[in-house]
């Protein structure tokens, strides 16, 4: 193996003054789990795939006359195989082990890590809470992705733990795929706005769902005489980012805490609206409804884009059934429904002129001058830097 | 302000809201395997703390890696160090000792079942 598929150490991840202060044993436990992860990506995936196309769907075959035909089957068909259960087990206990880790950092230093924020954040008019903003179904009925407590939870008075927490194992789980501040996906949407169009210099930004802001900032560096406005339901996640952002001297975003069902900005008032990984991690009824928040709150002429993983149109059965390991297995309960939504029809029942739809592939810029080059034909699924970017402009 | 004072340890390992999946059949075998996986993220932890600890040594000049791959023990010290290594082997292993105990025990007649040891104290 040549260093370049190697992931980076963990010692490279972004520091600002909220990042908690990691010693050499936490540093080795997120190598070991990016390695971890990287085996069981690229070692033992490979031999499910196998399994599945020597033993189990000829066995399918054999009984129902047909291949597969939906996820659905797949997965069914899969629970028994022992290699799918090794896979699975030694990933959920991957993620479990990630959280173990990320907590056991934060939680020994909290103290110290709500004070550095609270400073930060003392009398600051650029973030805004609201302890009447109701934490909605989608975001606590099961805690997402196996983070304990969930965005939101606030074990002490002016908490980030689970913003801290949060921030510090994205790196490892990603393997560096999205550059030292986790901010690749903000990166590759700045880079195909540059890229693309050029001309479209948004006075009025919104983020939905921003949580530490890590997506938002890349925006605000790059369209520094626009106001930023990111919001999310948790406390929590708005104090660490505006003081992670504070930190870094970005001082254009407002982080206000508010359900992105009810904003009460005015009509046409955001020239750009975005979202980074966020729709999976909502609802049936709290998609549409937002989506037509957007169209209300964008201005003529603007554009709403969002970051997300591939949708399964067009895909065969069981790469949908890998992509929904997370949805079953890793505490993302929207994650199988949304992936399946035609999307365009979506947009247009919330308003968008279905000619100005747009969906398209954005890859994650990563930081070359420090990591391994990202690999281009291998995806982990759910983690890797490739996304669809779907949108609308605004006639 | 007083914050109530909290418990890291057991926050760190808190369980996720959301019934957690099994894969194997038998529950058993996942967790056994779970434990055994964060042994060797432990593992792994102390490897790259002597890693780091080496590198550290040779970069003052007190000795150098080469010299550590190099080294044998005297006899005396091989001893110690093979005595350790027998214990250690059989520390981790007691569970597979103290099975084969219990299958020659009880062709013998000397692990009886504990409800059988009841049944005769009661009546003796």
């Amino acid at each position: 193996m040549t260093t370049r598929e190697l992931p980076p150490s963990w010692t490279h991840v972004g520091r600002h003054a909220v990042f908690p202060q990691a010693g050499i044993d936490d540093i080795a436990r997120f190598d070991f789990l990016a390695n971890l992860n990287g085996f069981l990506s690229g070692q033992v995936l490979p031999k499910v795939r196998e399994a599945y196309e020597s033993k189990v769907k000829p066995a399918f075959e054999q009984a129902a006359g047909r291949a597969p035909q939906t996820r659905h089957e797949v997965r069914k068909a899969m629970a028994h195989d022992a290699t799918w259960q090794t896979w699975s087990a030694l990933r959920r206990g991957s993620m479990e082990m990630r959280q173990q880790a990320g907590r056991g950092l934060v939680f020994r230093q909290l103290d110290a890590l709500n004070q550095r924020a609270a400073v930060l954040n003392a009398d600051a008019p650029m973030l805004k809470l609201d302890p009447t903003v109701q934490v909605p179904r989608y975001a606590c009925a099961v805690d997402i992705h196996c983070m304990p407590g969930g965005y939101h939870t606030e074990v002490v008075p002016n908490d980030v733990s689970a913003a801290a927490n949060y921030d510090s194992g994205i790196f490892a789980t990603t393997g560096g795929m999205l550059g030292r501040y986790n901010d690749g996906g903000g990166q590759a949407l700045v880079q195909w706005l540059a890229s693309e169009h050029p001309q479209f210099k948004p006075r009025r930004i919104l983020d939905i769902g921003c949580t530490i802001g890590h997506n938002t900032v890349p925006l605000a560096l790059a369209f520094a005489d626009a106001k930023i406005v990111a919001v999310d339901v948790s406390a929590p996640m708005l104090r660490y980012g505006h003081a992670r952002a504070k930190s870094m001297h970005v001082d254009n975003i407002e982080f206000s805490q508010a359900d992105g069902e009810h904003l009460d900005y005015p009509d046409g008032h955001f020239d750009l609206i975005m979202t980074s990984m966020f729709w999976h991690e909502t609802s049936a009824t709290a998609m549409p409804r937002m989506l037509g928040e957007i169209q209300r709150m964008l201005a003529p002429g603007g554009l709403t884009v969002h970051l997300e993983q591939p949708q399964y149109q067009g895909m065969d059965p069981y790469e949908q059934f890998i992509r929904d390991w997370d949805a079953y297995n890793n505490n993302e309960p929207f994650w199988s429904v949304m992936h399946e939504y035609e999307l365009q029809p979506m947009m247009a029942a919330a308003g968008f002129d279905p000619e100005r739809y747009f969906e398209t592939r954005l890859r994650g810029v990563v930081d070359r001058s420090i990591f391994p080059v990202a690999s281009g034909e291998k995806e982990d699924f759910g983690r890797a830097a490739l996304w669809t970017a779907f949108g609308a402009w605004k006639a | 302000m007083s914050t109530p004072p909290i418990d890291p340890i057991a926050l760190a390992n808190a369980k996720a809201r959301g019934k957690r999946p099994y894969f194997f059949k038998d529950a058993d075998v996942e967790r056994v395997l779970s434990i055994a996986m964060a042994i060797a993220m432990e593992h792994a932890v102390t490897r790259q703390r002597l890693d780091a600890l080496e590198r550290l040594i040779e970069a003052k000049g007190l000795l150098t890696r080469a010299e550590l791959d190099g080294w044998s023990a005297e006899p005396e010290a091989e001893a110690e160090r093979t005595r350790w290594m027998k214990e250690y082997i059989a520390r981790v292993l007691r569970i597979v000792q103290q099975e084969n105990e219990s299958v020659e025990r009880s062709a013998s007649g000397i692990d009886q079942p504990m409800e059988q040891v009841m049944e005769e104290l009661r009546h003796s």
